[in-house]
């Protein structure tokens, strides 16, 4: 989802990596030649007994894959509204627990999943219209109070939502068209009769990961192809020029935070529906989309994709390869990444 | 002689020798001297002793935000490796290591070496700036609570160790009450004055005007990247010097300590607080263990953090100076230094 | 003036700081503080504990030995740093002479460790099943009347093995200690008669996406032996259902307790079937099982059947209370209390329970399974009972200790 947006046309992405030069597209066109030949091939026994097995591989990468759509679902609304308003939301993570209660109420109540998922999305671009215009307008051109501010929040929303739902884990329910597995044409191994195995996968998972590029490619659409996209270009270069050309600013600012919000709100759902929802998810995710979009650069949309796909597969890589360490994988790589480029991979200079 | 003191600390202004014997010091010390004498052994080491302890954890932070520009959210990491240094070569009964060296080596060592990890956190996160370095220490303090939680080799995992003692010397036993007490308060007002007084000598002021303007010090040929690791590295010795405390206070040290919710605390405990003087972190950091301790008692055990996060909200949004702000927010105020400030470079 | 004006404020703060301590016992009552996770991940458990707890101090109308029973809650979040601190509270503060609690493994070896230093006070187990709470370098005055983690598993390696038929087994359990006790007593019984343990994953603390640990399982062990608690039981079993798993699994104590049974989903399917072993079993027929659960039913939003923590809470409050009883509420001598507490001997709702000599719990563990009860509910059935275990799961008590303490390592049988 990273190469639909050309790097140079998203204004939210510049300083991407520049024109391809023959030796890189040599190396890239090598590496897609060597994933093909672990997916398609059948893997002799040295391969297998360094990576478990075909079937493990393949699923850490896949669920990788899956978990960083689910990691850009989230984190894109965040590193939007950090991008236009320099506005770091540690309430984040709360937004994301809210919509996945809202989504579950609301689904179980009347039966449609779907209608959960877009009450989860409805609600809490709501929620987040709130917070703008209560709070953050109230405290424009102070981020660090403004950050601490969301600290405030995330505390009393997660005491609050406890207090609501109570300590108990939810589990959506599906429905059927979503639900089940599907056979991918990766053989993992044959029986001792000659019968291929092929690779059975959660449908679900696989529509996450396109719900989250189809995401991807239609806020790609709004910021580059609609006036709303444009206005948030130009305040994301120069918020004061923008005020000064007589735009409502504060439109503009309002609609972000609540698109964010929405998304937010959204992910919870689909990320509640993909695992459960339980207390102590608003901290998982408000760190995984902070190394998600610090890892890509904040501010934009590309680099949270781009984060996403690096953390989501060295989670689920990390897990099963080194299960003792996996977890430290990930800080270490957000380590690294701002040690060397401050500014994150697809982040600008400040 | 009041005024301009608080005048100077605001602003910056040379250092007087004077000012360090205020009556305001002279009545707060004969208080806080006083108090064993009125306060039952709950209050000496549970409230007295752990607030001293939390507020200089929290001045660390104050000195590197308020004077650096650097909010560091990784400041309980290094009082905790100052906790492991302790556990590991000092006495624990985890069945892991335990040297049982002397505490008169043990100490100096854990200090060091907290102060030492400090500055390489510090080097990590000078090469950014603002909001990232919010980030990155929060990032370093969460990748080394999973390392604690998975290694059990050299931090013994998710149970941590146990059995930590204070060492007996002079034949007092320092972790009795009020022993423990003199000792957090004597360590509390060596750091209370060394910032104090640090903040006007001569690095204390490079190191603000770098916090104000660093690209301008670094053309006047300052080092800045050096005076700022070099921060990192004395407010590390307050912080590694209250993780000694921490661990002879609680007996015991574990990934829990170090945890992303302790982090977090130190800077609600800053900014309750206050960032403008020295005094606030250790007000802050009073407010907060007294409302965490009691508020169970108030509003019951299930709805206290909703009570500890109220509060911080209002003072978030009524001062942004915490508590310390509050009085004198009706006084006009010719300079408005915080962290704050709102000019590019000054932290946030 | 304003360096005066931040005096105030600190003499304020001074003046707080050196409100005397409110422990003014009234000669009729007496304290007992109740330790359990009303904060942070654990808390549906440590409501369940408080049930429990409720459940005996209702028995006995909040009197014992004449006195009334004042209950003084304290919050941890599962955190051994946090058990401590809300211990202290209740002891240094609140001035508690009983404190029953807490609920987790590690919260309840730093409990152990802070009850060395207040020989006074007399510390009762929660629920926490840490074997070295007691076993290794335990405390004079903590006592366990309920059953180590090691212990719960009883009888079910045996039955894995040979009931079952399982020769291979994988283990996936999360990553500290309370597990590898579990663990251990599993294999300990498994791997002495004859199985094998081929692949153990530890998956770290906090993990939710548990899909792709199921995919590295070896495809041809026998059946999967699950250690995972609460909400990670719930995420483990729905993903092993959506992957489409075939080998049948065997449960650790709190994977397939009420508070995971009760969750809505479509993990029952994985579910139904999986033997068990454990402290409680809810089809127990039991007479003194079904008045304890009908006293626990009246508890304000219990579960259809008890936990075992809200089980372990119970009996560790009603020994508490029978000692107390038996010394007429007088409290002001410890070790009397303690010399009767340590000869407490009662029959609890799941058979006579007894103290051994480090004071842990000799009790029966049931062999379960899980089966679908009326409406639909998921239960626990009794399969068998092994009567009056001990910690050393029956083995020599020098042999047992010769085999280390449990760890990620500990025990091995590939």
């Amino acid at each position: 989802m990273s190469e639909s947006a050309t790097p140079g046309h998203d204004p939210l992405a510049q300083g991407g990596a520049g024109p391809a030069r023959p030796g890189r597209l040599v190396l890239w066109l090598l590496a897609v030649v060597v994933l093909a030949w672990l997916f398609f091939a059948q893997w002799p026994d040295w391969l297998n007994a360094i990576l478990i097995s075909k079937k493990a591989f393949l699923s850490a990468v896949l669920n990788g894959l899956t978990l960083a759509g689910l990691y850009f679902l989230v984190a894109s609304g965040f590193t939007l509204v950090f991008g236009l308003m320099r506005n770091v939301n540690l309430a984040h993570g709360t937004l994301y627990l809210l919509g996945a209660y809202v989504g579950y109420e609301v689904g179980t109540r009347t039966g449609y999943w779907l209608l959960g998922a877009a009450a989860g999305f409805v609600v809490l671009a709501l929620v987040g219209l709130i917070m703008q215009v209560l709070v953050f307008r109230r405290l424009e051109g102070d981020d660090l109070r403004q950050t601490l501010v969301t600290i405030g929040i995330s505390i009393v929303g997660a005491d609050l939502m406890l207090a609501a739902w109570g300590g108990t884990t939810y589990q959506f329910i599906l429905p059927d068209w979503l639900d089940g597995s599907i056979k991918l044409p990766f053989i993992t191994a044959f029986r001792s009769n000659g019968a291929a195995v092929y690779l059975t996968y959660p449908f679900y998972r696989l529509m996450v990961l396109v719900l989250a590029i189809a995401i991807g490619i239609g806020l790609w659409l709004m910021l580059n192809r609609t006036r709303i996209g444009m206005m948030i270009r130009a305040g994301v270069d120069d918020r004061d020029m923008l005020a000064a050309t007589g735009k409502n600013v504060h439109l503009v600012f309002a609609v972000v935070f609540a698109m964010g919000a929405g998304l937010a709100g959204l992910a919870g759902v689909v990320g509640g529906s993909a695992l459960s929802v339980a207390p102590g998810e608003d901290v998982r995710y408000l760190l995984a989309s902070l190394v998600v979009v610090i890892v890509g650069g904040m501010g934009s949309v590309t680099g949270a994709a781009i984060g996403a796909l690096i953390i989501g597969l060295a989670e689920q890589i990390g897990l099963v390869y080194f299960p003792t360490y996996g977890v430290v994988l990930t800080f270490v790589i957000l380590v690294v990444t701002l040690s060397l480029r401050p500014q994150g991979l697809m982040g600008r200079p400040a | 002689m009041s005024v301009g003191a608080a005048e100077s600390v605001s602003a910056g202004a040379t250092a007087r020798a004077g000012e360090f014997f205020t009556p305001a010091h002279a009545i707060l010390g004969l208080l806080l001297l006083a108090y064993p004498a009125v306060a039952s052994d709950f209050f000496l080491t549970q409230i007295g002793g752990y607030s001293l302890i939390l507020g200089m954890i929290a001045l660390s932070l104050m000195v590197l935000a308020g004077y650096g520009g650097m909010v560091s959210l990784a400041q309980v990491t290094i009082a905790g490796a100052a906790g492991y240094v302790v556990a590991i070569f000092g006495q624990n009964n985890s069945g892991v290591y335990g040297f049982d060296w002397p505490w008169w080596i043990v100490t100096p060592l854990a200090i060091l070496i907290a102060s030492l990890l400090s500055a390489v956190f510090g080097w990590i996160a000078v090469r950014t700036e603002g909001i990232y370095t919010i980030m990155i220490t929060l990032a370093i303090a969460t990748a080394c609570f999973y390392f604690t939680q998975q290694n059990y080799a050299l931090f013994n995992g998710f149970p941590g160790y146990t059995g930590l003692r204070a060492p007996e010397v002079l034949g007092v036993y320092w972790r009795d009450p009020v022993p423990f007490y003199y000792l957090c308060l004597a360590n509390a007002a060596v750091a209370y004055f060394a910032v104090l007084y640090g903040g006007k000598s001569t690095f204390g002021l490079t190191l603000q005007a770098i916090r104000d303007n660093p690209r301008r010090m670094r053309a006047i040929g300052y080092d800045v990247t050096a005076h700022k690791v070099f921060a990192w590295w004395l407010t590390g010795l307050i912080a590694g010097a209250a993780g000694v405390l921490l661990v002879w206070f609680n007996g015991r040290i574990s990934p829990g300590t170090i945890a992303v919710g302790p982090a977090i605390n130190i800077l609600i405990i800053a900014v309750i607080g206050g960032q403008r003087h020295p005094i606030g972190p250790f007000i802050g950091a009073a407010v907060v263990v007294i409302i965490q301790t009691f508020a169970i008692d108030l509003v019951g055990a299930q709805r206290f953090n909703t009570l500890i996060g109220l509060f911080f909200l209002v003072i978030v949004f009524v001062s942004p100076d915490g508590i310390l702000g509050l009085w004198d927010r009706f006084r006009p105020r010719t300079s408005r230094d915080g962290w704050n400030s709102g000019s590019q470079g000054a932290g946030l | 003036m304003s360096i005066t004006r931040r005096t105030f404020i600190a003499l304020g703060v001074v003046a707080g700081m050196a409100a005397p301590g409110l422990g003014l016992a009234q000669e009729d009552t007496v304290k007992v503080g109740l330790l359990a996770t009303f904060e942070g991940a654990f808390t549906v458990l440590g409501e369940d504990a408080e049930r429990g707890a409720m459940t005996a101090l209702e028995e006995f109308k909040s009197m014992a030995g004449g006195k009334k029973i004042e209950i003084v809650k304290g919050s941890s979040d599962a955190s051994p740093d946090s058990a401590v601190r809300a211990a202290r509270k209740l002891v240094e503060q609140d001035g508690v002479k009983i404190l029953v609690g807490p609920l987790s493994g590690d919260e309840g070896i730093a409990v152990k460790e802070y009850a060395k230093t207040q020989p006074d006070v007399t510390f009762v187990n929660g629920s926490s099943a840490a074997q070295d709470t007691t076993f290794r370098d335990p405390a004079e005055n903590f006592f366990r009347f309920s059953t180590d983690g090691a212990q719960w598993m009883a009888g079910l390696g045996t039955y894995a093995f040979n009931d079952k038929g399982y020769k291979t087994v994988a283990v996936v359990a999360e990553d500290y200690s309370f597990p590898y006790t579990q663990v251990f007593g599993f294999m300990a019984e498994f791997c002495k008669a004859g199985g094998k343990v081929p692949s153990k994953s530890w998956v770290p603390i906090g993990n939710k996406d548990f899909s792709s640990v199921i995919a590295a399982i070896p495809d041809d062990v026998d059946a999967i032996y699950v250690a995972l608690g609460g909400a990670d039981a719930v995420n483990f079993l729905t993903q092993y259902q959506q992957a489409g798993g075939q080998a049948p699994l065997v449960g650790g104590s709190i994977t397939v307790d009420q508070t995971v049974l009760t969750s809505k989903g479509k993990l029952r399917d994985v579910l139904i079937g999986t033997p068990s072993a454990g402290p409680t079993a809810d089809t127990n027929d039991a007479a003194e099982w079904k008045a304890f659960t009908e006293a626990y039913s009246k508890q304000k939003g219990a579960f259809p059947s008890p936990s075992l923590f809200a089980h372990a809470y119970y009996v560790n409050m009603k020994a508490a209370l029978l000692a107390l009883e038996t010394v007429g509420g007088d409290l002001s001598d410890p070790a009397k209390y303690r010399e009767t507490l340590a000869k407490v001997s009662f029959d609890s709702p799941t058979g006579k329970v007894s103290l051994d000599s480090n004071r842990n719990a000799i009790a029966d563990i049931f062999l379960t399974e899980v089966t679908e009860g009326e409406g639909g509910v998921l239960l626990n059935k009794l399969i068998k009972v092994t009567p009056q275990v001990n910690q050393t799961l029956g083995i020599d008590e020098a042999e047992f200790r010769a085999l280390g303490a449990v760890s990620r390592e500990n025990p091995s049988c590939e």
